[in-house]
This record gives C-alpha cells, sequence and structure tokens, in this order.
C-alpha cells in the first residue's frame, strides 16, 4: 500500500480527518510563526494591562487576551508550539527509540544481559522521574534540547518494560520458530519478523508519550529547569498564570485545550494507522 | 449398548423442536444452525456430529441458554419435562443448569477455576443447589470422585486444577457435571484434548455413569470413531444444516444424505489402510543414534540436588529414502521434542546426521546449509505463519533467506510452489494467511517447507488441526509430493488411523524411549510390546459393532517420572528382534 493511499484511508473517518487537521495546523503554525504571529511573543504592551495591572481578556486587539505582563496571549501560543512540538516530538521520538532498542535486545537475548538491562530499567524506575528530571536539568545548562534529552531519560523505562514482555510473547510465538528452521539470521527475525508485530505497542506508546512529555516539560520549566523565560512553551504559559485561573480564566483555558486537542489527535491518529497497517483487522478485506 | 423396545415408549427428557439460531441483523444476518430437532430418553445418548463450523456447540449452548448476546432464535422451542426452556428467565434457567442438565466442555483447565481447591469448586456446586451440605456434601463429593475413578480422593480434593493431568482434571469436570445427578449431560468435544487411552477411560466413564443414572448424554462431537463408540442416534450437521438424522445402525450402514457418506470416506481407519508395495532397499537420508535431550529443571531450594527432565532417551532410528516413517506416541512422549532436535531447535547428546553429515554443534552457514536438506511442516499452520506478511512473502522467504535467484525467479518459483500444493490462483500471492482455511493455510506451510528442495521433512502433528474431510485432503497431497520428489517423511503423529494411512514404517515412543519399531503392518498390526498394544486398543473405530469394552484401561498406567537427579546415565534400552527389522524394546 502506497503512503498516499494510506493517507487516503485514514481520511475517510471524520475524526480521525479532524485530527489530522489539528495536527497540520499546529505544526503550520509553528514553522511559520514569525510571519503569523500578529506580535512579538515577548513585547510587553502598554495597553496590553489594565490600569490595575490585571491581563485584558480576549478582545479585537488581543484576540486571545494579554497575560500578566501584558504580552499577547496568541502570539505567545503560536511561538509556544514550537517548544511544544519540538519537545513531544523530540523527546518522546528518542525516548521510544531507547526504550525499544533496551526492550527488544533483553526480550530476545534473555539470558545475562537481558537481565542486566531489565534491572537497569528497575533501577530507573525506582527513581522519582521529576527528581531525576530536575538533578539532570541542574548538572546541564538548560535549553530546549537539554530538556527533550532529559524528559528522553526519563521516559523511556516504561516503554522499555512494555516492550520487553511483548518482546518475550512474541519470539516465542510459532512463527518466529519457523524462521530460525528456515535458516533466518537474528537480524533478519528482528526487524522483519519482530519489529512489525511491536508497531502497534511503538504507536500508541509515540502518540500517548506526546500529551505526557508537553505536560512534563511544563512542569520542569514551572521549576526553571525547563524551557527558559522569556521563551513561550504552552506548559510554562499555563504555570506562570495558574493561581490567576479565576480572574483570568483564558491563560490557562487556552494553552490547556491546545495541549488537550493536540494530544488527542495524535492518539486517534496512532489508534488509526494502527489498525490500518494490521491485515488481520477489519477494513483491509 | 442399545436401547431396549421398551425405552422407545419411556417419556422423551429433553426435545428440540425446530431451532434455528441467527447472527447479525438486515443484510449482514447469518443463519448458524436451521431447523434442528432431536429428542433425548433417559440413559439414551445422541450424537450431534459435524466438522467445525456446522453450529453444533452453539446448539448445546442454546439449551443451556447459554448463547452469546448477539445470538437471536428466530424459531423452535427447547423443551426439558414439558417446559420451554427458551421462556424461562436467567433465573430460572440457573437452577436448571447444573441440576438438571450438566454440561462438559473440551476444555478441562479453562472450565475449572485455577484458584480454587477441587473439593472447594464441588462443594459451591451442591451449595448453590441446595443439595447437601456439611458432612453428607462431602460425602457425597468423595463419592461422586471414587464413582469416576480418581485415585487419592482425600489428596484431590485439597489440590488446585493445574496439579492434576489433563485426563484426572475432565474426570473432575465429569464428576462435577454428575454431582447434582442431572438427568442430561450435554458433553461439547469431552475428549478432543486428551490422549486416545484417556479418551478411552473418559468414554467408559460417561458409559457407566450413564447406566448407574439413567442419564440423557447428548454428545458433541467431530469424530466419528466417538460417534461409533457412544451414540445411539446421530445428527449429522454441516454448517448450520442438519443433513441427517439417523439412529445408529442406519447411518452407518446406508447413509442417507450425500455429507455422510463423503464424511464417513474421509474418515480414516484403523485397519483399512491398503496393503503396502514392497519397497527396494534405499540409502539412509538421516541418521539417528542414541539421540538424548535433557532441559534443566529450576530448583525450588538452594538445597535440592539439581534435576533434569529427561524429555529424550536413548532414541536410535534410522530414515531412508523416499520413505515415510511415524513416531507416535501420547503427549508428553518426547516425539515433538525428538523432531525439534532434528531441527537443530534445542541442544542435544548423541548423533543425527542429515545425508551422512553429523549436525551437533553446527553454527552459522554450516547450519544454514543443512537446513536447505531438512525442513519442517507445524501442528498449528496459523501459528506457523506470520500474519503480517503476504503469502509471496512467506512462502519466497527461505528462497530469499538463502539467496536464490532474483526477485522475478522468485516470484516465479513461488507460483510454481504454490500450484504444486494446489493453490494455483493469481491472487493467492497477494493475500494475507487470515483469508485463507486452515486446510489452505497447511498446504502453503508444505509450500514453504518445499521451496529450498529438501530431501527430508518433518511434519509434526501436520493434521491434527484440521477437519477430517480437509485432513484426507492434506495426506493425499504429502503423498503425491512424496512420489514427485522421492521425499522422507518423518511424520509425528498420535492419531494411529493417520499413521497407518501414511507411514511405511512405524517407531512407538512411551516415556522418551522408542518401545517399538518396524514396518507399518508389523507394528500396527502384530503389536509386541505392551504399551503399544494399550494404545492401539483405545482407538475407536468409527464403524458398526466396533464398540470395544474400554474398561482394562480405566487402571492408570503411568510414564516413568521424567524427572532425574543432574548427569544421571540410564542404560541404554536393550531391543529384541522379533521379525527382520522389527524392534522391541526389552522391559526390565
Amino acid at each position: 500500500m502506497s503512503g498516499f493511499d494510506l493517507i487516503k484511508r485514514l481520511f475517510r473517518h471524520k475524526s480521525v480527518a479532524f485530527s489530522l487537521i489539528v495536527i497540520l495546523v499546529v505544526v503550520a503554525a509553528a514553522l511559520m510563526a514569525s510571519w503569523i504571529a500578529p506580535y512579538d511573543p515577548n513585547k510587553q504592551f502598554y495597553d496590553g494591562l489594565t490600569m490595575e495591572g490585571a491581563p485584558l481578556p480576549p478582545n479585537s486587539r488581543f484576540l486571545l487576551g494579554t497575560d500578566l505582563l501584558g504580552r499577547d496571549l496568541l502570539s505567545r501560543l503560536i511561538y509556544g508550539a514550537q517548544t511544544s512540538l519540538i519537545i513531544g516530538i523530540a523527546a518522546n521520538g528518542i525516548a521510544i527509540l531507547i526504550g525499544t532498542l533496551v526492550g527488544v535486545t533483553a526480550g530476545f537475548v534473555r539470558g545475562w544481559v537481558g537481565n542486566l538491562l531489565m534491572r537497569l530499567t528497575d533501577l530507573m524506575m525506582a527513581f522519582p522521574a521529576l527528581l531525576l528530571a530536575i538533578a539532570l536539568a541542574a548538572i546541564l545548562e538548560p535549553s530546549l534540547w537539554i530538556v527533550a534529552l532529559v524528559i528522553a531519560m526519563v521516559n523511556w523505562v516504561q516503554v522499555a518494560r512494555v516492550i520487553y514482555s511483548e518482546t518475550i510473547a512474541i519470539a516465542s510465538r510459532e512463527f518466529i520458530a519457523v524462521e530460525r528452521t528456515l535458516g533466518a539470521s537474528t537480524l533478519r527475525i528482528l526487524f522483519s519478523h519482530l519489529l512489525p508485530h511491536l508497531l502497534p505497542t511503538i504507536m500508541v506508546w509515540a502518540t500517548l508519550g506526546i500529551s505526557t512529555t508537553v505536560l512534563l516539560e511544563a512542569t520542569l520549566s514551572f521549576l526553571g529547569v525547563g524551557v527558559q523565560p522569556p521563551t513561550p512553551s504552552w506548559g510554562n504559559i499555563i504555570f506562570e498564570s495558574q493561581t490567576y485561573f479565576t480572574s483570568a480564566f483564558w491563560l490557562v483555558l487556552f494553552p490547556g485545550v491546545l495541549i488537550v486537542l493536540l494530544s488527542l489527535s495524535f492518539n486517534l491518529v496512532g489508534d488509526a494507522l494502527r489498525d490500518e497497517l494490521d491485515p488481520s483487522l477489519k477494513g483491509r478485506d | 449398548m442399545t436401547v431396549p423396545a421398551s425405552a422407545n415408549v419411556r417419556q422423551t427428557l429433553l426435545s428440540v423442536e425446530n431451532l434455528s439460531i441467527e447472527f447479525g441483523q438486515g443484510p449482514s444476518r447469518k443463519r448458524v444452525v436451521d431447523d434442528l430437532s432431536f429428542h433425548i430418553q433417559p440413559g439414551e445418548t445422541l450424537c450431534i456430529a459435524g466438522e467445525s463450523g456446522s453450529g453444533k456447540s452453539l446448539s448445546a449452548l442454546a439449551i443451556m441458554g447459554l448463547l452469546p448476546k448477539m445470538a437471536r432464535l428466530p424459531s423452535g422451542a427447547i423443551l426439558y419435562d414439558n417446559q420451554d426452556l427458551l421462556s424461562q428467565s436467567e433465573r430460572e434457567m440457573q437452577a436448571i443448569r447444573g441440576q438438571r442438565i450438566g454440561m462438559i466442555f473440551q476444555e478441562p483447565m479453562t472450565s475449572l477455576n485455577p484458584i480454587m481447591r477441587i473439593g472447594d469448586q464441588m462443594m459451591e456446586t451442591l451449595k448453590r443447589h441446595r443439595i447437601a451440605t456439611g458432612e453428607a456434601a462431602w460425602q457425597r463429593i468423595r463419592a461422586m470422585l471414587d464413582a469416576v475413578k480418581i485415585p487419592k480422593v482425600s489428596e484431590r480434593l485439597r489440590q488446585y486444577p493445574h496439579e492434576l493431568s489433563g485426563g484426572l482434571r475432565q474426570r473432575v469436570m465429569i464428576a462435577m457435571a454428575m454431582l447434582c445427578s442431572p438427568r442430561i449431560l450435554i458433553a461439547d468435544e469431552p475428549t478432543t484434548a486428551l490422549d486416545v487411552t484417556i479418551q478411552a477411560q473418559i468414554l467408559e466413564l460417561i458409559r457407566e455413569l450413564q447406566q448407574e443414572y439413567d442419564t440423557g448424554v447428548l454428545m458433541i462431537t467431530h469424530d466419528m470413531g466417538v460417534v461409533a463408540e457412544m451414540a445411539d442416534d446421530v445428527v449429522v450437521m454441516n454448517r448450520g444444516l442438519v443433513e441427517e438424522t439417523a439412529p445408529i445402525r442406519t447411518l452407518f450402514s446406508s447413509p442417507a444424505a450425500d455429507y455422510t457418506r463423503k464424511l464417513l470416506a474421509a474418515v480414516p481407519r484403523l485397519g483399512t489402510a491398503p496393503p503396502l508395495e514392497e519397497r527396494p532397499e534405499k540409502p539412509a537420508v538421516l541418521e539417528v543414534e542414541a539421540l538424548n535431550v535433557r532441559y534443566p529443571m529450576r530448583k525450588k531450594s538452594l538445597f535440592e540436588p539439581a534435576t533434569e527432565v529427561h524429555a529424550v532417551n536413548d532414541v536410535n532410528f534410522e530414515l531412508y529414502e523416499g520413505e515415510t516413517l511415524g513416531l507416535v506416541g501420547e503427549s508428553g512422549c518426547g516425539k515433538s521434542t525428538t523432531g525439534r532436535a532434528l531441527m537443530s531447535m534445542l541442544n542435544f547428546e548423541g548423533s543425527i546426521k542429515v545425508r551422512g553429515r553429523d549436525i551437533r554443534g553446527l553454527k552459522g552457514s554450516a547450519l544454514k546449509a543443512v537446513r536447505q536438506d531438512i525442513q519442517m511442516v507445524f501442528q498449528d499452520p496459523f501459528a506457523a505463519l506470520n500474519p503480517r506478511k503476504t503469502i509471496a512473502e512467506l512462502v519466497g522467504e527461505p528462497l530469499l533467506i538463502h539467496g536464490r535467484g532474483s526477485a522475478e525467479e522468485r516470484t516465479a518459483q513461488v507460483a510454481e510452489l504454490l500450484g504444486k500444493v494446489g493453490l494455483p490462483e493469481a491472487d493467492v500471492m497477494t493475500r494475507y494467511p487470515h483469508q485463507f482455511s486452515g486446510g489452505q493455510r497447511q498446504r502453503i506451510c508444505i509450500a514453504r517447507s518445499l521451496a529450498l528442495n529438501p530431501q527430508i521433512i518433518v511434519a509434526d502433528e501436520p493434521v491434527s488441526a484440521l477437519d477430517v474431510s480437509v485432513q484426507s485432503q492434506v495426506l493425499d497431497l504429502m503423498e503425491d509430493l512424496q512420489r514427485q520428489y522421492n521425499l522422507s517423511y518423518l511424520f509425528i503423529s498420535h492419531d494411529m488411523a493417520v499413521v497407518e494411512r501414511l507411514c511405511h514404517r512405524v517407531a512407538v515412543m512411551f516415556g522418551g524411549r522408542i518401545v517399538e519399531i518396524g514396518t507399518r503392518d508389523q507394528v500396527l498390526h502384530n503389536p509386541q510390546h505392551p504399551y503399544t498394544k494399550r494404545l492401539l486398543s483405545a482407538v475407536p473405530i468409527p464403524a458398526l459393532d466396533s464398540k470395544r469394552d474400554f474398561r482394562s484401561l480405566l487402571a492408570d498406567s503411568q510414564a516413568p517420572d521424567p524427572i532425574r537427579p543432574k548427569g544421571q546415565a540410564i542404560a541404554p534400552s536393550q531391543y529384541d528382534e522379533v521379525a527382520r527389522g522389527h524392534w522391541v524394546a526389552i522391559e526390565a
């Protein structure tokens, strides 16, 4: 099945089509932020606050209102999409890569190598994730890419656990034994026969992970070891203004809705992809 | 056991009238059972026979009121004691289930609660139906377990299902089903998951209990041998349709429906295979000498001596060019382990020579080279095919692995292979395994095993998972291919009738050893070893007047315990050559 075919199939379901559009819009906004954004995200407007110094609700000049320092929220959200997407995709991608490598190796090779890798995973799991992230971020100088790396270091553990047990289950299935009797090499068994069966799990983690990573980034930013202000990210916009939720709801509502919408879209697309890629599920016959 | 003439005037216990079952709605509606009717009288056995998908199990579930929620019953009535079971409420059905109608399922392990002791599970049934409590209840349970001939009853009551063997578990199931003395016992493939000698024991038990309690038995089975053994009346079903309803005698002597005739013709029958042609001496392609396979056991405590499972124990045989050697035995006898050792799928001791070359300890490219000469066909064709690959990829894979030909040449060869196994249609190549039936899938597996032009094929129960009519087609195919390509088969099976049909020589395994080996006729028609005799006497035969007395089989004969101290040497088996090429193990 060609890639074009696959996309056409995905667009057949309304919810999936909607999700794809959401993802495309966010990606486009992030890529073209400097053209789309109405203002400089870091500019503090004199008329961006009321006389009492409170942020402005959405109005015709500031479409989504302003934040506590009188900056345009819409512009900050558009620029924040860059941060959130980079963290969501890069951090999550690295986590899945490491987790899959460790899980597959441990599950397929077993023996002392497998034991060693899984005990290491257990060790990492035993650390409070947040504490680990703070420690790592404190040692390394915070920047966008370091934050992504730190989040990956924390998140690969769960992926490794799940992939490990799935690998064991699949490796014990008979068609893997058949491959050995045919004379297939270990690499061939791994890449041609095992990985395709792990794809659904990886897909689900990849999409689910994006939402947790975006939130973890927000937490780190809030604690001062994440993305450094004034660079906006959806997470730090929420955390900066959460105490004002009752008086300036828009500061939490809009970025919150965006995070939920984006994670939901990734989840739905991930689910649909998994179904489309499995020949034994319906819709293929 | 025939029904006495007076039985005809006795009251009917259960009658099913014009029962139909449907799934789905609108255009996707599917009728899975159509217009089924039958009657059961006390002390009588009715068999519903049919292949998979015939709707026989659904009919049984309908009687119990256990159909899945999506099922609908557009017509019909199920009358028990003159009340229609279909109009009973769930609460009323609960009182009938277990107490009036008992049921035994195919797989005793999954139908017993794994975390409840045997005694407690049985007690629960008695309590629920308020039949007995306290000491009286325990007495009843013990008596029932005695009746199904379970040894050491007091000990069993405290055990969990996983601690019992398959045969014992099925006896517990029967005891549970009979505990409230139901008037009807429904048995859904009660012996399909069991070995033949165990099957014979279970069938004998059901017969004895039936006589004692005058129970009506509804037996659902695909095995015409079991039908011949048990039934008074038979309903033959095919794809939801009733093909024929007849007394057993009529069914076997003059079957009315075409389908019944086809079914009966397809069933392999022990003792009906045509005589073997005289075979000229051929060179051996596979020589197995002093083969031993041991698995280490996990130690229960640090101070315990290390133990191991001795799965295969000093096995010797040769396989000659162009012949089929049957390796028969019951589960756990080591026959599959032997097959896996031949494929270098596990570590072994001794020597295995494939076309003169010892394969022990071979690795990498040397092992890969041997694999071109010896290939395997597995029992479950669905499990053996990667569900995410197309048929072209699957069958072409051995060619790809061994670097044979270009992509176009490989495609051409795959098409040729699929033609050989009777799947010549062009669109087969691009389809996936789940789009084929069981028999077609096994053909695909056979095509794949032939891709490298091997001389030897190890076939591990290749037809056990298939319906009988499909079974005979696959066996025909294997015979054709053998003639055409001079293949040698090691045919591993528990089914004596199939072995008789296909094999030139037969080796019988018991407790990890070969206890008897010889030509087919020597071993199957003139068995010498007591185990071979026992095995053969347990095979049900699908013919009239073949009901046999299995009572002698009820005494359990145990295989020797395969768990031994690590490294313990076992004296090699001694054999006696009773006729030319017919060797029988001498028992100490």
